[in-house]
């Protein structure tokens, strides 16, 4: 197209710069997340992610050294030490030693103590508490800090929503039984409909433009429908909440486009190479496994990924024939949503596990993209 | 038992037992039932001939006819019908629908949904267009396009918690967290909004996020259509002078119209069925509800299910167009 007279017009560079701000605005809430995942719940509170990349102003409790470590000094008790690690640039603007006078002091000039003595705290972090009596208790003094520290990330949230035992929201569970939905529930509709379009596609038998008319029709029915009668039905049969169930309504629910999907894309495989197996006198069922499969396998990535992706991020599913009351298979959509509930104020760790949730479809997204594409074709234009 | 190792198991068990249905059912038909040798053989062959497509058939077929046809009819029934205490449930007619119409809530459903319908698939298609003829010309089109259409693979629970951090508010003291907020006070205004409950536009708020998701989806449908079209067409328009907006609008247009009538169509199917979105950011509170997370309240929460599966059918007679459309398309396309 580049080399079309009049293609190369002024509106070249306005035409970057869409594209660039529709990136960037299609981009920016996602990088949020992943940023706000990476940073200390204090950080987040205190400024907007896109600050993350810049020093900023933070409120710091940190706990000077204890009474134990205490030196004489003449007649003076001191303890001295660094807030900081060293080599980190902080500049201190004010402290204070109660948490309801978090800045009561200039870095850099005395300050007292509540139960006797003088501190001071200079703007490079270094602090010195001196009395005439020594320092008693067990726990090192309280400073409150106003400090403009370094840009700083951490991976203490992914650790703490991954693979920390004790914490029981953690997500690690849910990610294994978002898993064990997910798998067989891609794979089984995959099967079962591959069959389904083998026959609507290459089979002569009575009924069969009823049938593809029948499967285009389901494509669109609303699976709230669903819902009730087969949760009856589930309880009926003695499968009640649980993995069978999920797997099942998630078979019902994909082999529509499934269906549709391989039964468009086998209807167009050369009918030579089908005629002379069959002439050659293979089986519908070795025809079938050895040569339509494999020249399938196209389509059956494009259904997988879609369905993978439609399990993976699936709610309302699992909601219904899954997650029963003692919560065991939960899946992490649902924890999430329990998560906004119960830790809305807390985006460490609400970041950090939606972004354990988003980062396999991501993933499987960047890597299978192609084939997602052509499903999406095949599956909508005609 | 560990519980990736129970997953493990279970999956093995179902996929195996998937496998093994086709094998040994084909088996069974070839080897036991008609045999393709002995004195029948050619007979026995036909025979299985006619039989094997209802055997590839069979588990798809109950499936769906389980799944999802079952369930309509059945949710049909179950709107004119009440459970009454201590099990059991009576015919009511129409009693159901009489009552959920009297609902200010349903009333509310419905308004949201239909704004839903007008407005997101509008502007999913109209950016999905704008993203697909931008990036049709440049070099990394290909890059932009996959980080537009990103989004799809990002679960509607997902993108509910990345919005709700671009929607945060914080006291008027505090610094703030949410970008919307820090645009909006940056610009002049006076104190922090909590987005989510300013009644009516808070529905908009909502619906940014489909937009977000779906623009991708008619990106990439739209893009390939673009591609589509006749070069021809395009040089000799170029040639008497168009200008590229002519171009777009009167030449390029109307040669994807059907196309953007089947992305239109997918994304308003998708609206229809938006659930997880409300139900994860403000569950139908300040005036957000829609139809399907109504129905999930009465039937969950409420447990009403006779007023749960009138508020069902009301989707399916939403749906019912698109299906009829769909149907009468595909079966003219197979004559």
């Amino acid at each position: 197209m580049d080399n079309i007279a009049g293609t190369k017009s002024s509106l070249t560079w306005a035409v970057h710069i869409s594209v660039a701000l529709l990136v960037a605005l299609w981009l920016f809430p996602t990088v949020g997340l992943l940023v706000s995942s990476f940073r200390t719940s204090d950080q987040i509170a205190t400024s907007g992610w896109w600050k993350a990349a810049f020093p900023s102003e933070q409120n710091l409790i940190i706990r000077a050294d204890g009474p134990e470590l205490q030196v004489q000094e003449g007649d003076l008790y001191v303890i001295e030490g660094d807030l900081f690690e060293p080599g980190i640039e902080v500049t201190v603007s004010v402290y204070g030693v109660s948490s309801r006078a978090i800045n009561s002091f200039v870095a850099g000039e005395m300050g007292g103590l509540t139960k006797g003595g003088d501190i001071i705290v200079s703007s490079g972090g270094h602090y010195r508490m001196t009395n005439t009596e020594p320092f008693t208790g067990s726990r090192g003094q309280r400073i409150f800090v106003t400090a403009i520290t370094p840009p700083e990330f951490t991976l203490a949230n992914y650790q703490n929503v991954l693979f920390d035992p004790d914490n029981r929201e953690g997500m690690m569970k849910a990610f294994i039984n978002t898993l064990t939905v997910t798998i067989p529930a891609t794979i089984i509709p995959i099967l079962v409909a591959a069959f389904a379009a083998y026959a609507l596609a290459w089979m002569d038998f009575p009924g069969r433009a009823l049938l593809v008319a029948a499967v285009v029709g389901l494509l669109v029915v609303p699976l709230q429908l669903a819902l009730i009668p087969l949760l009856k039905f589930h309880n009926e049969i003695g499968i009640g909440k649980g993995y069978v169930g999920v797997w099942l309504a998630h078979t019902g629910f994909g082999l529509p486009l499934a269906i549709y999907l391989l039964r468009n894309y086998m209807v167009g495989l050369p009918r030579d190479i089908i005629e002379n197996a069959r002439v050659d006198g293979a089986s519908e069922f070795q025809i079938f496994v050895k040569i339509i499969l494999p020249l399938s396998f196209p389509a059956l990535a494009s259904f997988a990924i879609f369905q993978f992706l439609w399990t993976w991020n699936d709610l309302l599913v699992a909601l219904v024939f899954l997650i029963d009351s003692t919560g065991d298979t939960t899946v992490m959509t649902k924890q999430i949503v329990e998560l906004l509930g119960t830790r809305g104020g807390n985006w460490e760790i609400l970041a950090t596990s939606a972004f354990v949730s988003i980062a396999v479809p991501l993933a499987v997204f960047f890597s299978m993209q192609k084939y997602l594409v052509r499903g999406l074709l095949a599956g909508s234009v005609k | 038992m560990h519980p990736a190792l129970q997953g493990l198991i279970t999956i093995i068990v179902g996929v195996g037992g998937c496998v093994g249905y086709f094998y040994f059912s084909n088996q069974l038909l070839d080897k036991v039932l008609f045999p393709a040798r002995g004195p029948n053989a050619g007979r026995n062959i036909n025979r299985a001939g006619m039989i094997r497509p209802w055997l590839f058939l069979f588990p798809s077929i109950v499936a769906l006819g389980l799944y999802l046809a079952y369930p309509v009819v059945e949710t049909l029934r179950m709107s004119f019908m009440e459970r009454v205490p201590g099990g059991g449930s009576q015919f009511v007619g129409l009693d159901n629908y009489r009552q959920m119409l009297d609902e200010p809530k349903f009333w509310e459903a419905l308004k949201n949904n239909i704004m839903w319908l007008i407005i997101v698939p509008a502007f999913s298609t109209a950016f999905g267009l704008l993203a697909a003829q931008l990036t049709d010309r440049i070099k990394w089109g290909n890059i932009a396009k996959s980080l537009i259409f990103m989004p799809m693979a990002i679960s509607f629970v997902g993108a509910a918690v990345i919005w709700k951090l671009v929607y945060d508010t914080r006291p008027i003291d505090q610094e703030q967290i949410g970008v919307l907020n820090a645009l909006y006070l940056g610009f002049g205004g006076e104190a922090p909004r909590t987005w989510l409950t300013i009644p009516f536009w808070n529905n908009f708020f909502l619906m940014a996020v489909l937009v977000w998701i779906q623009t991708g989806f008619a990106m990439v449908i739209l893009s390939a259509a673009l591609r589509g079209i006749p070069e021809e067409t395009i040089e000799a328009a170029i040639l008497d002078g168009a200008n590229p907006f002519q171009l777009f609008f009167k030449i390029k247009m109307p040669q994807i119209s059907s196309t953007i009538v089947v992305v239109w169509t997918t994304i308003t199917i998708v609206v229809l069925k938006v659930f997880d979105i409300v139900f994860a950011m403000t569950n139908g509170q300040w005036g957000t509800q829609v139809l399907a997370n109504y129905m999930f309240d009465k039937l969950f929460r409420a447990n009403d299910w006779g007023v749960g599966s009138a508020s069902a059918m009301v989707i399916m007679l939403l749906v019912t167009p698109i299906l009829i459309w769909n149907v009468y398309n595909a079966r003219k396309e197979m004559r």
